[in-house]
């Protein structure tokens, strides 16, 4: 059985890589210029989930605008709730702020200076004296020098002070994910780095809907948490969003799609992708593939994965971060750790069962995308390489 | 002379079919460079001190020479950035790319007055200053649209560029600073006679990271001038809406500080030759603060009219222009002429084109090099690409 297990996935690995071919001579939209890279569509293209009936009215939404609306929600119901961050005040970068700061007022929604330590520290000390505290990190990529502040202040506060303290009506918000033309310091997703971090909550939406629900949930969790906003997804998800607040609940793991020979697991934009391989495996080769988004990397849905896998036998994990120390090594371990799993399963687990890698569905001549996946951490900008996908 | 003007005379009086030739072409094609003088001296504005009792001279000697230089230079730099600008709007150039021109007084004063074994390291606002620092332009250009001829062999892009002891083109503001020093300390311990200069702008100066630099400079007397290039803006917030105190020379706090008109380039020049001598001679750090201006917005996609008007950058274009200065003293104090100069731009703009030329048509790094420069390994490594089964050699 574990022979015929490891066969079937390797039929499943050799699949996804050929289907990124496939995809490519389906044809990304090319378009030659006379000198320089080419250019192709962006990698995926982005799903709308289905109008939610449940929470009232609704209104077409991109991913900024959802969470504009997330925040907006926020200001107008708790008088204690600020935001913060750099350029905030005219809407931000990314125009998820925007319209704010004239509603609400400059005492709620203000810039700060460049300095990212600054901003987390003092976003914790607001939320320990009581408010409600939305610091903006410009990028994920400049959230480093506020790494200190997060992992030995705001996550341990509570903790160390006995449940005296706590910064839990801190929210941390931040661009996420590679974007196309982002290069070393646009487009990291450093998720990995905090999920080795008690006390804080991670968490990854994968579209406007699930992005207002779950920072609305974040916002309300007493606990900090850091959302990170898949910046390639801001204009390029759309969806019918619901105008009033609604609360997704974290640490929930989504199963997209149900099947039986093989689960998918992915955050972020990456689910995307791996809804179009799901696809493309069952029409091209009968492999009916399990899909899950994750959602919250920190505390993660351990039982809807595992259980998951003990139906299918298989495992296959997509991210855009570095494969070494990535998340996709803490769920294999832990998934390998699964009492459930027959022991011939377990054994080839070990190597063979549950493999992991990083966007198998590219089109092998995504370069820029397989070089941001390199063995030893490797970070690296071809953004200029060729066959770059464009930006949305 | 008279022997001239007697020919265009006669010329003028032979008839109508000649007279149509207009004289002044006769005389000006038989001007000799003879004419002008040598050198000059111009008066330059005084520098706010903080904590120095003498500042910078406030007169600077100009040589004919060394203004033709500066002059080209400043001009190359220019028709390079606005060069990028239009490859990048054609998406010739792709990712970012961060334009400094109005800046040009700054890079080339400083590396007026510093030496060629001295150091630099700054932002990623730093093409002028990869070009003074000696990489030519078409390795500039080629970097930027990626290609091998590229100054970091097409990898690393419009903020990642680097050059003889230039250590970038660096993406995280305020990061550079401590790298500044440590090379500071590597001057001092090696006991070269080399500083280094250590930039950043007007949004970083507010990073924490660089007032840990400033005590640690002060307390090591490292031979580092830092200076910030206070280009009135952070991106889109004005230095008003960033800092309790503008005054950037000051905020070394114990550090010797000098503020200088970043848009003259004499100023620039002498004000780092004081700051040089200051470092050369054991007493340590210097902060100068260079007041300058950018024409373009922070970046490629930043039209730059949002967080200020036009006509600020307009009347900045017309009033402090670095090359205008430049240019009009030269011609007005006789060390060039209106025609002379204009030769040179030709000359730079053919460059330029021939640079654009290469950088559009030189190959991309092959894929072979996708997984080079990691680590520092021998022998060369494998590097696992994006599946288990493609591979990529590391070799550094």
């Amino acid at each position: 059985m574990a022979a015929a297990a490891g066969l079937g996935l390797r039929r499943v690995l050799v699949l996804a890589s050929r289907l990124g071919q496939l995809r490519a001579g389906m044809g990304g939209r090319l378009l030659p210029l006379a000198a320089g890279p080419r250019r192709h569509a962006a990698h995926f293209t982005f799903q709308p989930d289905a109008e939610p009936s449940a929470h009232g009215q609704t209104q077409k939404m991109n991913l900024f605008q959802s969470i504009t609306s997330a925040l907006d929600n926020t200001l107008s119901r708790d008088p204690t709730a600020v935001i913060f961050g750099e350029d905030v005040a005219f809407g931000g970068v990314f125009r998820c702020t925007v319209g704010l700061r004239d509603k609400y007022g400059k005492d709620r929604v203000f810039n700060t200076p460049l300095c990212e330590q600054g901003i987390v520290g003092f976003g914790i000390g607001v939320a320990v004296a009581g408010a409600t505290a939305i610091a903006e990190i410009q990028f994920a990529d400049y959230i480093f020098p506020a790494f200190d502040q997060i992992v030995n202040e705001a996550a341990k506060y509570r903790y160390r002070s006995g449940d005296l303290f706590n910064c839990g009506s801190l929210t941390i918000r931040a661009p996420w994910g590679c974007v196309g033309h982002g290069a070393l310091y646009h487009s990291q997703s450093p998720e990995a780095f905090f999920a080795h971090c008690p006390g804080i909550k991670v968490v990854i939406p994968r579209s406007p809907l699930q992005a207002k629900g779950l920072l609305l949930s974040c916002i309300e969790d007493k606990n900090p948490c850091i959302f990170f906003e898949p910046k390639i997804l801001y204009r390029a998800a759309v969806e019918q969003v619901p105008v009033e607040p609604y609360y997704i609940p974290l640490s929930q793991a989504e199963v997209l799609q149900e099947g039986s020979d093989v689960t998918l697991v992915a955050w972020g934009t990456q689910v995307h992708v791996i809804r179009e391989v799901a696809t493309m495996a069952q029409e091209k080769l009968g492999v009916s593939c399990e899909v899950i988004d994750l959602k919250t990397i920190l505390p993660w849905d351990t039982e809807a994965v595992c259980k998951s896998v003990v139906k299918t036998g298989r495992l296959l994990i997509s991210h855009e971060a570095p494969l070494t120390g990535g998340f996709a090594s803490e769920i294999s371990s832990t998934v390998q750790e699964v009492d459930a799993l027959p022991d011939t399963r377990s054994k080839s687990v070990t190597g063979k069962l549950c493999e992991l890698w990083h966007s198998p569905t590219m089109d092998p001549n995504l370069h820029w995308k397989k070089s941001r996946t390199l063995h030893s951490n490797g970070r690296w900008p071809p953004h200029h390489l060729p066959s770059i996908p464009t930006e949305y | 002379m008279r022997k001239m003007l007697l020919a265009a005379l006669s010329r003028v009086l032979q008839g109508p079919a000649a007279a149509a030739r207009p004289v002044s072409r006769v005389v000006v094609a038989s001007r000799n460079y003879a004419d002008f003088t040598s050198e000059a001296t111009f008066d330059i504005k005084k520098c706010d001190l903080h904590l120095l009792e003498e500042g910078p001279p406030v007169t600077a000697v100009l040589t004919r020479e060394e203004g033709l230089r500066y002059y080209r230079t400043m001009h190359t730099i220019r028709r390079m950035e606005l060069k990028s600008d239009q490859l990048y709007k054609q998406k010739i150039i792709r990712g970012f790319c961060h334009l400094c021109d109005g800046q040009e007084a700054c890079c080339v004063g400083l590396q007026a007055a510093m030496k060629q074994t001295d150091h630099l390291i700054t932002a990623y606002r730093a093409h002028g200053y990869v070009h003074t620092r000696g990489t030519p332009v078409r390795e500039i250009l080629a970097e930027l649209t990626g290609r091998k001829g590229g100054c970091a062999k097409g990898k690393g892009g419009s903020m990642h560029m680097y050059g003889p002891n230039f250590y970038g083109g660096n993406g995280i503001v305020g990061a550079q600073v401590p790298l500044g020093a440590g090379i500071a300390l590597a001057c001092k311990y090696f006991g070269k006679d080399e500083i280094c200069l250590t930039l950043y702008g007007d949004g970083a100066a507010n990073q924490g990271q660089i007032f840990e630099t400033y005590n640690m400079a002060a307390l090591w007397k490292l031979p580092c001038i830092f200076i910030c290039e206070n280009n009135r803006y952070g991106m889109g917030t004005s230095v008003e809406r960033a800092a309790a105190s503008t005054d950037y020379y000051k905020r070394g706090d114990y550090i010797p500080g000098i503020r200088v008109d970043g848009m003259d380039i004499l100023c620039v020049r002498e004000a780092t030759k004081f700051a040089a001598e200051h470092c050369r001679s054991g007493k340590g750090p210097m902060l100068m603060e260079l007041q300058t201006y950018r024409y373009h917005g922070h970046s490629m996609s930043d039209p730059g009219i949002s967080y200020r008007t036009r006509e600020e950058i307009q009347e900045v274009r017309s009033k402090s222009d670095p090359i205008t200065l430049l240019k009009d003293r030269m011609v007005n104090s006789n060390l060039s002429s209106v025609e002379e100069l204009k030769e040179i731009d030709v000359e730079v703009r053919k460059e330029i084109e021939d640079a654009a030329q290469f950088a559009t048509t030189d190959p991309e790094p092959p894929l072979e090099d996708l997984g080079n420069h990691i680590y520092k390994n021998e022998p060369p490594f494998e590097v696992r690409g994006p599946s288990q089964w493609i591979k990529y050699k590391s070799v550094c």
